[in-house]
């Protein structure tokens, strides 16, 4: 009987068996960011232990960071960010751990910069003190999202508890729709399978839509798979991840780089492995997805109305009344056609350069049909890279102009406006178009905010209409070529 | 952060403090602008801030805020409690509120880790069983109750068995809820399997 790729990393990793019934697993790749690790350090601190692997270790500032090249003046005007900063700054430098900060080239979201060097690579387990980790497991990595504490037991000994997960197959059929995105399979699948679905579950995702995808679109997948409430979500490696990897920064090189490719095939799941659970989705069948609630399985094809509370059981309907009361919207009202009053793009689902390449070309497209067409003289539109490397690319790329003429805002790379701990954040009762992960009540940096999330198409879409608008007409994507997979 | 001495954790008695609604994310629990600290300190205060401030705006009272909830020790939620994001910050907050153990119908995993490793017991029951613990503690705030950890049983007003995975409750029992000192004494085999791991031994 054939093993899963999780089966088979999560064994080569194990320590040994804790008193607690737990594993204790080998951790091959830490990332650490400036919230949730200088606690950690200072439990270091205070017990005289030193990292363990400072060179598995790599560190960058992403959440607090301003956007506004301004505000990046140090030190930082908000003097809790400036404090944070200083904090994972000499906390690096103690214990030896490379430092991506502001200008070193490498600085941005945390998710994003590991696959982009190369440090996220097939059969590892990664673990970063921020649930979007799982956004790694694209490679064929197990990729945990962890609290202070395992932070913590990282830094010392390079290990963690864990328990072990069940896995589940998602297969995606078919071939998705022009105008239809990994954003759009992953909002489908967390709106059939509930956020609270695949608790105890490891996600493997599989199937042609899959295959079909770029690294940075199984990026996207994999990230929100926590929203879907599993532990990690992946992808088997391929010829897409290794075409992806060839040739960055930190990926194996010369000689070792096809016995690596060797390493790698063997670590995926068996032609013969078997599942705990499958699911098969339609992928053909999908339309744009928008959120309209505030959770990120309540979202709705763009063309359909806002569900009625009966159609869901009984004991979910007090949030179902909880979210149309906090959102301002009403059952059977279609979610095309709802204000928007901010639009953002970026975050580490997506804020890659292939997001901000689809942008472009979606506003490219609409300005070409429609001179002299912008951003809503009502909308407020950022677009904040994911690197600075993302960022570099798209200037080089001229996407920035391509933004910037069209009336967006361009940004320096960060998390921003996906959980707004720096200053980009809502204003009371706004309501956000964006490509983040998140619309829980508040993310957005005011207590009464309220988040759409999307696609990038669909945002630039409702940026320069100033509603929620179905990007496969507004933009003239054509149909036809759906139906040939 | 808690000491790392930890201690052996068979029961925890108090007040319960009643805290409705299926999937309450740690944004709703801990507010993202409180992350922006290099400690944990006084962020018990703003547990659930936005959501009691939301409440008062419409003139009702959050049970973080009344009088009759101060002071009480294990919070009855309902459905994936803790959704959402890593941040330990959550269960810090509200362990310096005042709460050691929690009872709900089910718990985000990220979040009932991190319990686990602040000694925080969480363990599960049914929905209908949390519906009528909910109106037993909203009905009497005054009840003592005692989750005992060792016996699978919540007593009280109401005495109901409760579950928890065999891992973490052996943790509890056996006061290695916080493995650091354990993943301690094993670094010379992290070193061997580091070793055999191609890409951390850099031997392909
Ligand atoms: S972009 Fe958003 S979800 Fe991603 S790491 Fe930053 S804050 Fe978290």
């Amino acid at each position: 009987m054939g093993k899963n790729l999780y089966q088979k990393v999560f064994d080569r990793h194990v320590v040994s068996r804790l008193s607690s019934g737990q594993y204790q697993v080998l951790i091959g790749l830490h990332l650490v960011h400036e919230v949730t690790s200088p606690q950690a350090f200072a439990l270091l601190r205070d017990r005289g232990l030193k990292v363990k692997y400072p060179n598995r270790t790599f560190a960058t500032v992403d959440h607090i960071i301003p956007t506004e090249i301004r505000d990046r003046q140090r030190p930082l005007q908000d003097t809790l960010a400036e404090e944070m900063l200083q904090a994972i700054e000499n906390n690096t430098r103690e214990h030896g751990v490379s430092f991506f900060g502001a200008k070193s080239g490498h600085q941005g979201i945390v998710h994003v910069i590991g696959p982009e060097m190369g440090l996220t690579q097939p059969g590892m387990t990664i673990a970063c003190g921020d649930s979007h980790t799982s956004t790694h497991g694209a490679f064929g990595s197990l990729a945990f999202g962890i609290g202070t504490s395992q932070v913590a037991d990282i830094l010392a000994t390079q290990t963690m508890s864990l328990g072990r997960l069940k896995v589940r197959r998602i297969t995606v059929t078919g071939k998705l729709a022009p105008g239809v995105y990994a954003k759009d399979v992953i909002l489908a699948i967390i709106r059939k399978l509930g956020v609270n679905g695949g608790v105890g579950h490891a996600y493997e995702y599989a199937g042609p839509v899959i295959e079909a995808m770029s690294m940075e679109e199984r990026m996207t997948l994999c990230n929100m798979s926590i929203e879907g409430g599993a532990r990690i979500g992946y992808v088997n490696p391929d010829e897409t991840t290794y075409a992806y990897l060839k040739g960055r920064e930190y990926a194996p090189k010369g000689a070792d780089w096809d016995k690596a490719v060797a390493y790698w095939k063997s670590i995926a799941s068996d032609a013969d492995a078997t599942f705990d659970d499958e699911v098969v989705i339609d992928g053909s069948a999908l339309a744009p997805q928008v959120t309209w609630g505030i959770t990120p399985a309540q979202s709705v094809a763009v063309d359909e109305s806002i569900p009625a509370a009966e159609s869901f059981p009984e004991s979910e309907r007090p949030l179902i009344h909880e979210a149309y009361e906090y959102m301002s919207l009403e059952a059977n009202q279609p979610i095309a056609g709802v204000p928007v009053d901010v639009v953002f793009i970026g975050s580490c689902t997506n804020g890659r350069i292939s997001d901000l390449q689809e942008a472009a070309d979606a506003v490219t497209k609409a300005v070409t049909a429609h001179p002299g067409l912008k951003v809503a003289s009502t909308v407020r539109a950022m677009v904040v890279p994911g690197s600075e490397p993302v960022q570099k690319i798209a200037e080089e790329l001229g996407l920035h102009k391509i933004f910037t003429d069209a009336g967006f805002q361009w940004r320096e790379p960060g998390c921003s406006m996906c959980l707004a701990m720096n200053p980009d954040k809502l204003k009371n009762r706004e309501v956000s178009a964006s490509t983040s992960n998140r619309n829980f009540k508040g993310r957005q940096g005011s207590p009464s905010g309220r988040t759409l999330l999307m696609s990038p198409v669909m945002a630039v879409a409702a940026a320069l209409t100033g509603k929620v608008t179905d990007a496969r007409t507004f933009f003239n994507l054509s149909t036809t070529s759906a139906k040939q997979g | 952060m808690q000491a790392t001495a930890a201690a052996i954790i068979e029961s925890v008695s108090g007040r319960a403090v009643p805290v409705r609604g299926n999937d309450i994310d740690t944004d709703r629990i801990i507010p993202a602008r409180y992350l922006r600290t290099v400690t944990f300190d006084g962020i018990g205060e703003h547990a659930f801030e936005d959501d009691r401030r939301g409440l008062a705006a419409k003139g009702q009272v959050h049970t973080f805020d009344k009088p009759e909830y101060q002071g009480g020790k294990i919070l009855f939620v309902n459905k994936n409690f803790g959704c959402g994001s890593s941040r330990e910050h959550a269960p810090q907050s509200l362990m310096r509120w005042g709460i050691e153990a929690v009872v709900g119908e089910s718990f985000a995993e990220i979040f009932f880790g991190n319990c686990v490793s602040l000694g925080i017991p969480c363990v599960t029951v049914d929905e209908a069983t949390i519906n009528r613990l909910l109106d037993s503690a909203e009905s009497d705030p005054t009840a003592n109750w005692t989750l005992d950890v060792k016996g699978h049983e919540l007593k009280g007003p109401v005495t109901v068995k409760v579950d928890m995975p065999e891992g973490p409750r052996s943790q509890f029992l056996s006061g290695q809820w916080n493995p650091m000192s354990e993943l301690l004494s094993h670094l010379s085999e992290v070193e061997q399997v580091a070793d055999n791991l191609p890409y951390v031994s850099g031997k392909w």
